[in-house]
């Protein structure tokens, strides 16, 4: 019953998205582009692939300071949140949607996106974020992860560049 | 035309010809010239870092210069007019020297474009035909165009009427009449069209006022004839040439009242700046007050507005007019105050602040105020070389008969 | 738009200026060891009125010329504009940091003297909650150890790529135009140096090379366009041109201030094409350009994705 509920949900889903598509092809929204050149996601060495630990662990979802490997993680990113509000306890992976879905870390902006639709939008229109490479060819684009890490987001102030020589110091 | 270009050369040899103090001003100037010269040839070489003009000022005093001296050689005019529209005698005679005087101008105006250029030797890019003359669009083609036509009217009038006087004739009117009125619209032109362009840059609003144009014509019809002033009793000492003092009293006059017309558009335009009071008042805010603490021109604006507030009463009052010693303070108080602003007051705050609102407070280095005296003594000596050369004609000291035959007399100054 | 001259008239020119600069030659310039280039150098015609095929020859005289001055290989491009391309820029304040990658992404990309410095971008910062937009009370020399500062903002500043340009307008020679891209490029070689284009335009975009420029040759960019960042040398303007040797091309990268900016404040494209990211920006957000009242009508817009 559970199972014909969820696949009728996801069909229903699948439809909407599709009459999005339709409606945003009309207008002059540019959609996702047939390739998007992503680069890996940046994990710290070694850490990757995550079930090389976790497979066998139990899953604790207990909100707690992390020890080990983690402890370089204090969560400042969605008051209240936990672990499995992205990853995937059941295989890690992963990530998981909201709804259930099954997100690979190189898709992860679908994740990002669930909560920051707008900025999803515009990373996809090329508005948000930084995009190299060729500007009426291929495109690369940064995951959301690769500016903004993902337990504490908010972009780290930078040393700026020497200022400019003043004119009467040009001889 | 065998004739005319020996008699150039008879004529020419007076030149060389002089007594001890015009030896030692040749030297005098000659000195100055040189040490000008070897300080271009160092900016030539290193390029114009040797200046203190950089991005944010990227005029300075080369065309400071430049702009004062296109006013001095439109103010040929105001000689011009009442000699020949209204033939009033005194000055008609002396026109001749108010001529010279603009060829000599416009040629240190060129000298003044050609040292601030980066690329001085692609002059030929900025000529027509030869070149890309930018036309009509660039106000500095417009500049060129009427420049070397201002140069030439004027060449061609003061050679005619010497060559004619050589030959002991009366110069013709119907051959320069059209000249002389065309001269006359022609050296408002120059000085007009030099305002226009600073007047069209809207990226620089202390220059971008309709007031320019008019406050150039203005004070170029004060400090020319302060000039010529001088000029006119160092002649008539030095030499047999007589000036009427009713000619040298009229022109003071008449600097009265452009002074007058000067002073009263310099109010409006303060009026308008400071009453308003909006963001595109700060340069000139920076000229007569200062600017977070930038101060460098104040003390000159403020001589030059005094000075010339000054020489406007001494030239007002026909007492004070007509007193040598008041008569000469007021021409110098001129010549000091327009050049100061209409030179480097005009120029620098043009860019101070720059677009950009930086303020980097231009003044010269010593280089650059070098090659300007080697520019102002090469004026000079080109002055006195064209007195020298014309003077002996006009007095009819050297006249040539029209025969083949080389008869005449010529008794050196 | 650019009257052509009719090759005659071209030819006189050049004969009546071999004249006119055989008489210099004695006095001006070093006759007996006078190379040829350097006379080709002088005779040169205006970059525009070359045929392909004179095109063809300046390039070669200039990377040979610049093969020898530097001793590595220059190549010079004279890529056309694309058709149907109409180049704009965007900036997003709302996520400019002040950071100064880009004025020295730039500097890395377009061969700028290195000494004395020329940056062709320029960062102003301001302080929040003053009046700015007369950029009077900006500072561009702000030094603090991390930006962004919580009390500042900050707004780079590069040539506007008007499409109607002071600076195009005033210059005697025609030296600088406007291609059908909108990007306004410089033949350096045909630049005098009057910088009556400096005092033109609105936004401090032009830079002169008061000297020669210094640069080390380790440090050359040799991928170079004649209208672009190529080499240059003293006595001529120089400023941003959408990095001309990387977007005149098919496909053709980004310019390399949109590549160097660490936030994504950058954004570039094709003005006539509505899938663009700089068309989105236009079309989505709140756009203003600088100086409007001048009417220079700008193809940079400065944007707030959020905030603002």
């Amino acid at each position: 019953m559970k199972k014909t509920i969820m696949t009728l949900l996801m069909l229903f889903g699948l439809l909407l998205s599709a009459a999005t598509a339709a409606v945003r092809a009309d207008t002059h929204e540019p959609d996702v582009p047939k390739k998007l050149f992503v680069p890996p996601p940046p994990f710290t060495p070694g850490i990757y692939p995550c079930s090389q630990c976790h497979a066998g662990m139990p899953v604790d979802r207990n909100p707690r300071k992390l020890q080990g490997m983690h402890d370089n993680i204090a969560l400042k990113h969605m008051p209240g949140g936990w672990c499995f509000d992205c990853h995937n306890p059941n295989n890690r992976d992963t990530l998981r949607l909201a709804n259930g879905k099954i997100v690979r870390f190189e898709e992860s902006y679908n994740l990002c996106g669930q909560c920051h639709g707008t900025i999803l939008r515009e990373w996809k229109a090329g508005l948000h974020g930084k995009r190299t490479g060729m500007w009426n060819g291929e495109k690369q684009y940064l995951l959301c992860v690769h500016c903004h890490w993902p337990h504490d987001p908010k972009f780290k102030p930078i040393q700026p560049l020497p200022p400019p020589v003043r004119p009467s110091d040009i001889k | 035309m065998k004739n005319l270009i020996r008699n150039f050369f008879i004529a020419g040899r007076q030149v060389l010809i002089g007594d001890k103090t015009y030896y030692a001003w040749i030297a005098f100037l000659s000195v100055f010239i040189l040490l000008g010269l070897s300080a271009y040839v160092d900016q030539l070489h290193r390029g114009l870092i040797t200046t203190a003009m950089r991005d944010q000022a990227s005029w300075g005093l080369y065309i400071s210069n430049f702009t004062f001296l296109v006013g001095v050689a439109a103010a040929a005019v105001l000689l011009v007019i009442p000699a020949y529209l209204y033939n009033f005698k005194p000055i008609k005679e002396i026109v001749l020297f108010g001529e010279l005087l603009a060829i000599t101008a416009i040629i240190m105006c060129i000298l003044f474009i050609m040292v601030d250029m980066g690329r001085p030797l692609r002059v030929w890019h900025i000529l027509p035909f030869i070149g890309s003359m930018h036309f009509p669009s660039s106000l500095l083609a417009w500049d060129v165009v009427v420049l070397n036509g201002y140069l030439a009217i004027n060449t061609i009038i003061v050679f005619y009427v010497l060559y004619q006087l050589s030959i002991g004739k009366e110069y013709k009117m119907s051959v320069i009449g059209p000249l002389i009125i065309l001269s006359i619209p022609w050296a408002v032109s120059i000085h007009t069209v030099t305002a226009f362009l600073y007047n069209g840059l809207s990226a620089r609003p202390f220059w971008n006022a309709s007031i320019l144009a008019p406050r150039f014509l203005a004070s170029a019809f004060c400090s020319g004839p302060a000039i010529m002033l001088i000029l006119f009793q160092l002649i008539r000492k030095k030499s047999d040439v007589e000036i009427d003092d009713r000619a040298i009293f009229k022109i003071a006059e008449l600097i009265a009242y452009a002074m007058g017309l000067n002073l009263f558009l310099l109010g409006a335009e303060a009026f308008k700046e400071f009453y308003s009071g909006t963001i595109h008042s700060y340069p000139i805010e920076y000229l007569y007050f200062g600017l977070h603490g930038k101060t460098a021109l104040v003390p000159w604006i403020w001589s030059a507005t005094i000075l010339n507030i000054t020489a406007f009463f001494l030239f007002l009052f026909p007492r004070t007019r007509e007193n040598f010693t008041t008569l000469n303070i007021g021409c110098i108080f001129v010549i000091i105050g327009v050049y100061i602003e209409k030179g480097m007051g005009l120029i620098v705050p043009g860019f101070v602040p720059d677009t950009l609102g930086e303020i980097y407070e231009y003044i010269p280095t010593t280089s650059e105020i070098v090659i300007t005296m080697g520019i102002w003594a090469l004026g000079a000596m080109l002055y006195t070389v064209l007195l020298k050369f014309a003077v002996p004609i006009y007095t009819g000291k050297l006249r040539f008969e029209m025969k083949e035959q080389k008869s005449y007399k010529a008794s050196p100054s | 738009m650019q009257d052509k001259k009719t090759p005659e008239r071209s030819i006189q020119r050049r004969t009546f200026l071999k004249g006119a600069a055989l008489g210099l030659a004695a006095t001006a310039l070093p006759s007996r060891d006078a190379e040829a280039s350097i006379w080709e150098a002088f005779f040169q015609k205006h970059f525009r009125e070359m045929s392909e095929a004179e095109i063809r020859k300046v390039i070669g005289r200039l990377e040979q010329e610049y093969e020898q001055k530097y001793k590595k290989k220059i190549t010079v491009g004279i890529e056309k504009p694309l058709p149907g391309v109409l180049f704009g820029y965007g900036l997003d304040l709302s996520r400019c940091i002040g950071c100064r990658r880009c004025v020295y992404g730039c500097v890395d990309e377009n061969n700028q003297s290195k000494d004395p410095q020329i940056h062709w971008i320029t960062v102003l910062r301001f302080k929040k909650g003053e009046k700015w937009v007369d950029l009077e009370e900006s500072e561009k020399y702000y030094n603090p150890s991390a930006v962004p500062e919580e009390e500042y903002f900050y707004m780079p500043v590069q040539c506007q790529q008007c499409e109607n340009p002071p600076c195009v307008r005033v210059c005697p020679t025609q030296a600088t135009w406007k291609d059908e891209d909108g990007i306004v490029v410089i033949d350096y070689n045909w630049c005098i140096g009057c910088r009556y284009c400096m005092a033109a335009c609105p936004y401090g975009a032009r830079r002169f090379n008061w000297t020669d420029p210094g640069r080390k040759t380790e440090e050359l960019n040799t991928e170079t366009h004649y209208l672009g960042n190529r080499p240059r040398f003293k006595g001529v303007v120089e400023k941003c041109t959408f990095c001309i040797q990387r977007t005149r091309k098919e496909p053709g990268r980004y310019p390399a201030c949109v590549e160097a900016c660490p936030v994504g404040a950058r954004k570039f494209g094709n003005l006539l094409d509505p899938m663009s990211e700089i068309r989105y920006a236009i079309e989505h957000k709140r756009v203003f350009r600088l100086k409007e009242d001048l009417n220079t009508n700008p193809k940079f817009y400065y944007f707030f994705a959020y905030g603002g």
